[in-house]
């Protein structure tokens, strides 16, 4: 395996000043509501319809709609950077479905399991987050050099 | 107020998620690829997020409520199950095919991407999927 660093795209930085962003959300959305700010978790409890208590779905769709709204208040004060999505509609829609099963069946994505979890020192998180980076590697491998 | 503050974190979220470059696709594949021409990028968002949810959830959880005195809501940490890992790794598997997981593809969407659309409706069916046949069918065999 030849590795290449792509420094003409490489942004520590900025990438680790938007990493502080989330985490600092991951604690407010603590600190107000109680909540881990687990992505998959907070979408998918809106997908229940039976016994929910009182209250259940007005924080998630609160935080979602600030998910939704970001690029457009991101836009008033900057450039909102152009997002590139190569991948064709079949693959897109084969992607979600996994990506919506298994955030569910895993209970967590990057945002609960590999920052919540993983600062919460959760041996769950961390196994979590173990197996869907080592899958993630061996997909894009096997998707990009040797399918 | 306290509805408010929510929408206020889930804002910060996206800009974080903006900022950092997970809310492009291409960014994301770059750092998932590491035979191709590798983004290390990625790595230091969890560099700079871990260690802020690492020292403010520590302090919240010492306070044992919320700032507006309700109990918190902690999912358990040591329970190691099949589901975990298998759902960890399908999830992996979308994640590298698009370049998204949840966060981002719901930014793309609001900003108004048609592809961000399919993934998340697609996205929407697989959690509907699972949480509603699927998990009445694991039941059943269970049972």
């Amino acid at each position: 395996m030849n590795m290449t660093i792509d420094w003409a795209n490489f942004t520590p930085w900025l990438s680790l000043f938007g990493g502080v962003l989330i985490g600092l959300s991951a604690v407010m959305l603590m600190a107000f509501k109680g909540r881990i700010a687990g992505i998959s978790g907070v979408l998918g409890g809106l997908m229940q319809f039976s016994n929910v208590p009182k209250g259940h779905f007005s924080w998630r769709l609160a935080f979602v709609f600030g998910l939704l709204l970001s690029s457009d208040i991101y836009g008033l004060v900057w450039q909102m950077p152009s997002a590139v999505i190569d991948s064709g509609y079949p693959l897109l829609i084969v992607a979600g479905l996994l990506v919506g099963f298994g955030t569910r069946m895993g209970s967590g994505c990057t945002s609960g399991h590999a920052v919540c979890g993983i600062g919460r020192l959760s041996m769950r998180s961390i196994a979590a987050t173990l197996s869907f980076m080592v899958s993630g590697f061996v997909t894009a491998y096997l998707l990009f050099h040797v399918w | 107020m306290q509805t408010f503050l929510v929408f206020i974190s889930g804002l910060v979220f996206g800009i974080g998620l903006i900022v950092s470059g997970m809310s492009n696709p291409a960014k994301v594949i770059h750092f998932l690829d590491i035979a191709g021409s590798w983004d290390p990028s990625l790595g230091f968002v969890m560099l700079g997020a871990i260690p802020v949810a690492f020292v403010g959830l520590r302090l919240i959880e010492k306070q044992a409520q919320t700032v507006f005195k309700e109990p918190l809501h902690l999912p358990g940490k040591t329970h190691l199950d099949r589901s975990l890992i298998v759902g960890g790794f399908i999830f992996g598997a979308g994640w590298a095919m698009a370049g998204f997981c949840p966060g981002p593809a719901l930014v793309a969407l609001g900003a108004g991407y048609g592809k961000a659309l399919v993934f998340v409706v697609a996205m929407i069916a697989g959690m509907l999927i699972h949480d509603h046949p699927f998990k009445r069918l694991m039941h059943r065999t269970q049972s």
